[in-house]
């Protein structure tokens, strides 16, 4: 088992799989065809956090509303312990979510983050470029009109 | 922590939560409808130190919104992780905790705990004491729930009795040892026996 | 006397199986499905959101469809489901400084840094009904330009550096959540926030007009007004530090409030804040302005008597889940209420008509 996982590290893979699309990760998953043994810490369940801004935008925290979320915890049979907090009501994305997490811990790391990680990060900044793109296309460019005389 | 620390926090829980949680549920609501009645409650293995009864307990009842106070003689490490990875439960000071776990020396003075106020009397502290078993009644109890009276074990008599005397406002008990839970809601009111 | 009338049971099984087949209307027509219904009915999908206080648009979209587009019923449903939902605890609060902007305008800074981005809205249309849109066509796509890669900061940092406008204490402060304990007076404006975020649409754009109109008058401008999506990040006691558990779309507008002064604060510009799920602009501009109409009393402002400034008048009648529960129970049977106020009213009459025979006999004999 690998023990150099920095907390930085298994924030941004936990991220990136928390907002990622169900569909496109469970195919991903298949893909990468290795389903690893394990016991349940928890079993999959959905339930809602609720959600906070700030007064002003930089003010006192305030409650907005709620959100869905499901979470699971597993553990690897040499006891490496997954965790699954993702958008939404899927366990399926969950259980698989908490299954990258553990083996993200183990020697498959690397090649998981090429054929998982990797895509859906590709995918998803693609998808951000292509949004930012067409609203950059629809800011003003204002220009002046001269008038009257000299 | 180390990896078997780690894991150990993570064990324990309720095999089949919808279900387990539903019975033990059933066992408190139970314990406390029919105050001094000693009922059998199960499902989590909690870490060493704490009695079958007060992690179902805990499990049933505690939430990310419910204060826990840990009173010493049961407060450690495995305790404090495995009841936040199995209810979110925040860890809290006595005078603010919604429910408090401990053996009665450790828990005291009993006064420090919230009681509740005139208009919300719920925002009290209910009480899980671990106690040694419900063998040597010294208590008996009357009031709501009680057909005529029944019998309890109590570490404190008067204090319970004084407890009960602050009604509606007061505080709950839970009592746990092994597998089995009774409980004294402020509203019995108590007579110790000579 | 306590009467229970039963022999419903039939009558009501037959009805939601007629509302059943109703919902589908002619099967001859294609059903709506649901991700159509998330896709091409996205602002009422957002409604539902911010109203029913549950961000999931397949929820939203699934209650759409259920309540026939009833949009206080679906969103009757959500809030129904959330409280189902565990609670698994609070995010960090989010950075809409960060926000990745699909809109972003300000009505007074015309070259403020990041631009005013139009993003996908409705301002500019004719509004003329598109008959191009009752026969099926693509959509072409939309124009694209060179991304912004630098952060949008938000407008009134720049007013902060004068100290013309008020400014916004930081703090960790724990806020009140009505979802929890219930609402009392006078309510903390965290506790304003989130009754007015999650309020009736059509009752908060009131009562903001009603300011706009002279009532408890504040002069708004919209300092800014964004559109974005923002990173969800939530501490994981197990984990021991917070990840991102998702993204949610936020609109969020931010008030410029003329503020002539009183006895302690200078005059400057004050702030209204408005912050909902989704794109939901109306929403949001008219939450900023009501929420500066309850700021009278912390501003010092003298109570005008206006309803926008009655924050329980504003807060007790803007949650239309309260209000249409209340409102169409009336329609449900009070048989046996009804009867007694029947026999009052019999009995009232009965004595009337008794008084003036006697006052005509006692006339007569006179």
């Amino acid at each position: 088992m690998n023990t150099t996982i920095s907390a930085k590290d298994r924030k941004a893979w936990m991220g990136l799989l928390a907002s990622a699309d169900d569909a496109r990760l469970a195919e991903l998953w298949r893909a990468f065809d290795h389903e690893p043994a394990f016991d349940w810490l928890r079993a999959p369940e959905a339930g809602g956090v609720m959600v906070r801004g700030r007064m002003g935008g930089s003010g006192a925290p305030f409650n907005l509303g709620e959100m869905t979320v499901t979470r699971c915890a597993l553990s690897l049979a040499d006891g490496t312990v997954g965790h699954g907090y993702v958008q939404g009501r899927s366990k399926a994305k969950a259980e698989t979510a908490a299954k990258i997490d553990a083996l993200m811990q183990t020697d498959a790391a690397e090649t998981l983050r090429a054929r998982v990680l990797i895509p859906l990060q590709e995918e998803r900044a693609a998808a951000k470029e292509a949004r930012a793109s067409k609203a950059a296309a629809t800011k003003v460019d204002f220009f002046t009109m001269v008038r009257g005389e000299d | 922590m180390n990896q078997m620390t780690d894991n150990a926090v993570y064990a324990g829980g309720f095999s089949n939560p919808p279900v387990a949680s539903a019975h033990a549920f059933r066992a408190a609501m139970n314990a406390m409808a029919r105050p001094g009645m000693v009922q059998e409650i199960t499902g989590a293995t909690p870490p060493e130190g704490i009695s079958l009864a007060a992690g179902s307990l805990l499990l049933t009842l505690c939430d990310p919104e419910t204060g826990v106070f840990l009173a010493p003689d049961v407060d450690s490490d495995a305790l404090r992780g495995w009841l936040t990875f199995h209810t979110g439960a925040p860890i809290v000071a006595a005078e603010e905790a919604d429910f408090a776990l401990g053996g009665w020396d450790a828990l005291m003075p009993l006064d420090r705990f919230p009681i509740g106020t005139a208009e919300y009397p719920d925002r009290s502290t209910t009480l899980i004491v671990e106690v040694a078993g419900f063998d040597a009644p010294n208590a008996t109890l009357s009031g709501p729930g009680i057909k005529d009276t029944a019998q309890i074990a109590l570490p404190d008599p008067a204090a319970c009795a004084g407890n009960a005397m602050l009604y509606p406002l007061g505080v709950d008990f839970f009592f746990t040892s092994g597998t089995q839970v009774a409980a004294l809601p402020r509203s019995t009111q108590i007579r110790a026996e000579a | 006397m306590y009467v229970a009338v039963k022999g419903g049971e039939r009558a009501i099984d037959n009805a939601h199986a007629w509302l059943a087949e109703e919902r589908r209307g002619d099967t001859s027509v294609a059903e709506l499905s649901l991700v159509q219904i998330r896709e091409q009915l996205a602002l009422a999908v957002n409604r539902v959101m911010a109203e029913g206080s549950l961000f999931d648009p397949d929820l939203a979209a699934l209650a759409i469809k259920q309540s026939r587009g009833d949009l206080i019923e679906a969103i009757f449903l959500i809030r129904a489901y959330r409280t189902t939902l565990p609670r698994f605890g609070y995010t960090l609060p989010v950075d809409t400084g960060a926000m990745a902007c699909d809109r972003r305008i300000s009505a007074t800074f015309k070259d403020a840094p990041g631009g005013q981005v139009l993003g996908p809205t409705f301002d500019y249309t004719h509004r003329l009904l598109d008959f191009k849109l009752a026969a099926e066509g693509e959509a072409a796509e939309a124009p694209t330009s060179a991304p912004r890669t630098e952060p949008t900061p938000h407008i009134t940092e720049f007013l902060q550096g004068e100290d013309i406008i008020e400014r916004e204490p930081m703090s960790e402060a724990q806020p009140g959540d009505l979802t929890r304990e219930p609402m009392a007076f006078p309510a903390d404006r965290s506790v304003r926030l989130q009754s007015l975020t999650r309020g009736d649409e059509g009752f908060i754009l009131g009562m903001a007009y009603s300011t706009q109109r002279g009532y408890a008058r504040n002069h708004a401008f919209v300092g800014e007004l964004r559109i974005g999506t923002v990173a969800v990040e939530m501490e994981i006691p197990e984990l021991g530090f917070a990840i991102k558990i998702g993204e949610v779309e936020l609109t969020e507008c931010e008030t410029v409030n003329q503020f002539k002064g009183s006895k302690t604060v200078p005059p400057q510009f004050t702030r209204g804040y408005g912050l909902v799920f989704g794109q939901s602009e109306r929403k949001s501009i008219a939450m900023a302005l009501v929420d500066r109409a309850l700021r009278w009393k912390e501003l010092g402002e003298d109570n005008l008597g206006a309803a926008a400034q009655d924050e329980e008048f504003v807060l007790s009648h803007s949650d239309n889940i309260q209000a249409t529960g209340f409102l169409e129970h009336i329609k449900l049977p009070h048989y046996v209420d009804f009867q007694s106020e029947l026999e009052l009213v019999r009995k009232l009459r009965r004595e009337a008509a008794e008084a003036v025979e006697q006052m005509a006999a006692k006339e007569a004999a006179e």
